[in-house]
């Protein structure tokens, strides 16, 4: 199962939760314009823990940090691979 | 010769008089004060143990009890030992306060302790013969120390040093209660907030109820309504579960206590509902500082005008927003450890953060246990205070969640009342309270039921996770 819609659940429903307008998401889109801010990113971060069973940040050695959406769906695509 | 002031905890349990009512019971045995007064309980005469360093060692606080009583102004220092002490940390113990005999009915963690020490025993059965010496007859001029274990969760626990002396300066509050007072409490009362109480029944001339380790919240509920009980104390954490028993509709005693952790309007405002003619009071306590104060206006917080007042029982200070506190009543020093109990000023830093909101301060939770979301600072109280307001919450936890971008996020365990229904259909609108009342870091990233949430046994929410 593609992990691809799950983020963008995910991204959609804490947006609403937190009360962010979102930008409409593209691949291209970078995150911080987004209207995601690093607390919302946190929490999506920990929910995806939850519900995919990892956290790709959580590694020894150096995590290049996703600057679109694409590369976060990238980012979680490669650690469930 | 004059006799000198008579101060130990017997002479002044013997003072406020000892009718054949007064007792001190548990689940399984009851101590008539006044068959004590003829007798003893301990394996050997309680002279047998004058200048010595004594660690009392039960599960049952029954007879702890009863070797205070007899033991206080004869040995050098008493140890009362909770229960739940890990016995890996006894050998330590035992070489710091310079223990010179365990007294034990055979259980509690140093009833099977290696070394040098000799073991008494003791029970709960008051033994009694002509040639005895009746316990005023025994010179009792102390003055004892008496040695409590923090309740801290990791590590070893510190022991830290008071006096009969300091223990009783805050029975001096003003409280007016009857002399046939019965008094219980959760809390084990080898604990500081427990041993409050204990003193309140010994010396007030009332009896004493203690909880028991393993029973059920109803069926020490049932049992101490029983027994008559009047009086009764808990932290919040005990009160939220005793509200969830049944057993807490039959339960109508005159005085509700709470201390040891932040009493939130939430819980206030729940003992008062539950027991409409009782008065309720929260109070301020650690076991190093001592009682600070106690609040009766059933307002969480503390009105600001307590602080800075000079002359009075016990002095208050914020610094660096947590509270301090000079007074008689704080212990004198930690046994062992270089440690300073108190600041040049002879205050006691409770680490205990506070904030004030007008006229009032309000507690927001301990330094140590703050959580950090990228800078900004969370204490976990102040959210569970808001979880607790919801009508669906009976309980909250909250803890901070390891997070690869903010460092932490929060996330909180809920218990929910009986027939609140499932989480996920009241998820939207638990949060949506702490949103209108918390900014957005502090609300609860992540939500979860949980059945119940451990209470160590200091009567304190674990929050470990």
């Amino acid at each position: 199962m593609s992990v691809r819609p799950i983020i963008l659940e995910n991204i959609v429903r804490i947006a609403q939760q937190q009360k962010k307008p979102l930008a409409p998401l593209t691949d291209e889109l970078p995150l911080l314009e987004s209207g995601l801010d690093s607390l919302c990113i946190a929490i999506l971060v920990a929910s995806l823990d939850d519900s995919l069973g990892v956290d790709p940040f959580d590694r020894d050695g150096d995590v290049a940090f996703p600057v679109t959406i694409g590369d976060l769906i990238g980012l979680y695509e490669h650690a469930t691979a | 010769m004059p006799r000198p002031e008579r101060r130990s905890l017997w002479d002044l349990t013997e003072t406020s008089g000892l009718p054949p009512r007064r007792f001190v019971a548990d689940a399984t045995g009851r101590l008539a004060l006044s068959a004590l007064a003829r007798g003893r309980t301990l394996a050997v005469p309680p002279e047998a143990l004058r200048g010595q360093t004594v660690l009392l060692s039960s599960d049952r606080q029954l007879p702890a009890v009863a070797a205070l009583l007899q033991l206080d102004g004869i040995a050098r220092r008493i140890l009362l030992c909770p229960p739940e002490l890990a016995p890996a940390h006894l050998p330590a113990v035992i070489a710091e306060a310079g223990v010179d005999a365990i007294v034990s009915d055979g259980t509690g963690p140093a009833a099977h302790a290696a070394g040098a020490t000799r073991t008494i025993g003791f029970e709960t059965n008051v033994v009694s013969d002509p040639g005895m010496p009746g316990q005023g007859e025994i010179d009792r001029e102390g003055p004892t120390e008496w040695l409590l274990f923090t309740s801290g969760t990791t590590g070893r626990p510190k022991l830290v040093v008071h006096t009969l002396g300091s223990l009783t300066g805050p029975l001096d509050d003003g409280l007016a209660v009857a002399s046939d007072a019965v008094w219980s409490t959760f809390y084990d009362v080898r604990r500081y907030g427990g041993l409050q109480i204990l003193l309140r029944a010994l010396l007030g001339g009332g009896s004493m109820v203690l909880s028991q380790a393993g029973e059920s919240v109803a069926d020490f509920l049932a049992r101490a309504q029983a027994s008559g009980v009047t009086h009764v104390s808990g932290t919040p954490s005990h009160w939220r579960r005793a509200l969830m028993s049944p057993a807490a509709r039959d339960f109508t005693p005159a005085y509700v206590r709470l201390s040891g952790e932040v009493a939130d309007q939430a819980i206030l405002n729940s003992l008062a509902a539950a027991f409409p003619r009782s008065s309720i009071a929260h109070a301020f306590a650690s076991t190093e500082a001592g009682v600070a104060f106690d609040v009766r206006d059933g307002l969480a917080g503390f009105p600001a005008s307590l602080i800075g007042q000079a002359g009075g029982k016990a002095e208050l200070r914020v610094v660096d927003g947590s509270l301090r506190i000079r007074s008689a009543r704080t212990a004198s020093r930690y046994v062992g450890d270089a440690q300073r109990l108190m600041d040049a000023d002879g205050f006691v830093d409770t680490g205990d953060m506070v904030e004030l909101r007008g006229d009032r301060y309000h507690f927001v939770g301990r330094r140590e246990g703050i959580i950090n979301i990228g800078g900004q600072k969370v204490h976990p109280e102040e959210v569970e205070a808001v979880l607790n307001q919801h009508p669906a919450v009976q309980m909250a936890r909250v803890r901070g969640r390891k997070s690869p971008i903010t460092g932490a996020i929060v996330v909180a365990d809920v218990v929910l009342r009986p027939g609140s229904g499932s989480l996920d259909t009241i998820r939207d609108d638990i949060l949506e309270g702490c949103r209108r009342a918390l900014p957005p870091h502090k609300v609860p990233a992540m939500l979860t039921e949980a059945a119940g949430l451990e209470v160590a046994g200091s009567g304190k929410l674990v929050r470990r996770a």
